[in-house]
């Protein structure tokens, strides 16, 4: 006798540990399969683009902060070459290097509460993820040495960076690169063969390569679909031209292929740090850039490889001390569009992972 | 290095194919009619040689007399990019055609945009506001909202 069943709709969220943030999925199951999904967001719309406005250059840089706050530091980046950009402002050496530094350590740690967030998901519950804070609790430490803060560094500064680093930094980086490696190697030990995950994540929530360019993923969404994208590589800005580096690259898009990418990518964030380290010139950390300042009536795109995808920042200028419009190019938002292409016809368990498994910022998404 | 092609150059091009499409054009981007921003953009995508197959981003920009629309278009085949504009005129109820059956990374930024800039996309196929709840009134982004 065949049963009469119905469609069943369920909300996840905005308050559910599985999603990271105040993020809501309305999911259509039929029993257990998920029909149809609708990911409604906006619960952490702050209108930075708009207070943006009524700023001066420099005072906006700590809203940048305040995006994607696992990577602050690649947020500075983003929106200080792209106002560099603009107003045709150059930048010492010394502090090109610093800012790589900066940046490959940021997103070490981007990809650890990435991963590990998603192990989490998982069923890995906490084990996995107190490993990789313990290691992200270093580069916040190091962060802090430079700075003054483990969160929102507010470090970058147009035509430099805000301080030069203090005599312990360097002895303290050397020694966590050198850890670091051999930490990788033991995630790998523990996770990338682990049957459990392995049962859990491949082939499950796979994003086609045609479908991840027409939904302009970016970032490890995109790379794991087998696009060799990487924005360090295809359009090098600051002195990524100057690092021997490779972009690791999955092959058929699924949760795990986004799990191994990060753990790849971390590695080769390592042999960066570990090439800046060797080449980092001596000199001023900061060009004289006067606190107010009118770039040229135009416009700049200033983009980076962000560790969650393309962080763009679009501004144009009036001439005036604050920019006419400032635009942010969020990845975590444009990433979440294959979300629905990715979970339709998975179970609701699986859900969750394929939503773990794009490592998204909410704060970046609704900004 | 991605190429930043040139904007006159390919409004030639696109000035031969579709006459009367160009507005204006510079070296670092192009105005297209919104009349024909559909057909251009299928060309741009499909054209061999171009291929502009990955739209980095959408964003408008309210200059008081017309909205701007930017259309960011890369090709990762190539390894090039071009920035193509087109422009809205009124302030009641812009419409512009929407690009989401060419590129389908246009969905949310399509929906941002109507809902911060309140510039309607002809063809979307879930034309509402995305941040904001339904019964918002207004769109912040746009320069006489204060």
């Amino acid at each position: 006798m065949a049963l009469k069943t119905e469609p069943f709709v369920i909300n996840i969220g905005p308050q559910h540990p599985s999603t990271h943030g105040v993020f809501r999925m309305r999911l259509t199951l039929d029993g257990e399969v998920v029909i149809d999904l609708e990911p409604v967001i906006g619960y952490l719309h702050r209108g930075i683009e708009k207070l943006a406005e009524g700023r001066t250059y420099t005072q906006n840089i700590p809203f940048t902060d305040r995006l994607d706050y696992l990577a602050s530091m690649s947020n500075n980046l983003a929106y200080v070459l792209a106002v560099e950009k603009l107003a045709g402002i150059s930048v010492p050496e010394r502090a090109e290097y610093l800012r790589v530094i900066m940046a490959e350590l940021q997103r070490i740690a981007s990809h650890l509460v990435g991963v590990g967030c998603f192990l989490n998901d998982c069923g890995a519950f906490f084990t996995p993820l107190l490993y990789m804070i313990r290691e992200r609790e270093k580069i916040l430490d190091l962060f802090d040495m430079v700075c003054g803060q483990r969160l929102t560094y507010n470090y970058m500064r147009i035509g430099g960076v805000s301080h030069d680093i203090p005599d312990e930094f360097l002895p303290a980086l050397d020694k966590f690169v050198r850890e670091m490696s051999g930490f990788i190697d033991e995630y790998d030990q523990l996770l990338a063969k682990n049957e459990i995950l392995l049962a859990r994540t491949k082939g499950v929530g796979i994003l086609p390569k045609e479908l991840a360019i027409n939904i302009s993923a970016s970032g490890p969404v995109l790379r794991s679909s087998g696009v060799k994208w990487d924005i360090r590589k295809a359009d090098p800005y600051s002195i990524y031209d100057r690092f021997e580096f490779e972009i690791p690259t999955g092959s058929v898009g699924d949760a795990y292929d986004r799990y191994w990418v990060r753990v790849q990518e971390m590695r080769q964030s390592v042999r960066i740090i570990q090439q800046a380290m060797e080449q980092l010139p001596s000199g001023e950390v900061l060009s004289e850039v006067p606190h107010l300042f009118h770039p040229p009536v135009g416009e700049a795109y200033g983009h980076i490889e962000a560790p969650k995808g393309e962080l763009g920042f679009y501004l144009v200028s009036d001439n005036s001390i604050a920019p006419y419009r400032f635009h942010i190019r969020a990845p975590s938002l444009i990433n979440l569009t294959a979300l629905r292409d990715m979970i339709i016809g998975w179970k609701l368990a699986d859900a969750i992972i394929v939503f773990g498994s794009i490592d998204i910022c909410l704060a970046e998404v609704d900004r | 290095m991605t190429v930043a092609l040139s904007g006159k150059e390919i409004a030639t091009k696109l000035e031969e194919q579709f006459p009367g499409s160009i507005v204006e054009s510079s070296q670092e981007s192009l105005v297209v009619n919104s009349e024909f921003l559909l057909p251009v953009a299928t060309f741009l995508k499909d054209a061999p040689g171009l291929d502009f197959n990955y739209l980095t981003s959408i964003t408008a920009v309210d200059y008081y007399d017309y909205f701007e629309v930017v259309y960011q278009l890369t090709s990762i085949e190539h390894n090039h990019s071009l920035i193509v504009k087109t422009r809205c005129y009124g302030r009641d109820n812009p419409t512009i055609p929407s690009v989401v059956s060419l590129w389908r990374g246009a969905d949310f930024q399509e929906r941002e945009i109507y809902d911060l800039m309140g510039i309607r996309f002809d063809g979307h196929p879930n034309m509402k506001r995305i941040f904001l709840w339904d019964g918002f009134q207004g769109h912040p982004l746009r320069k006489d909202y204060l």
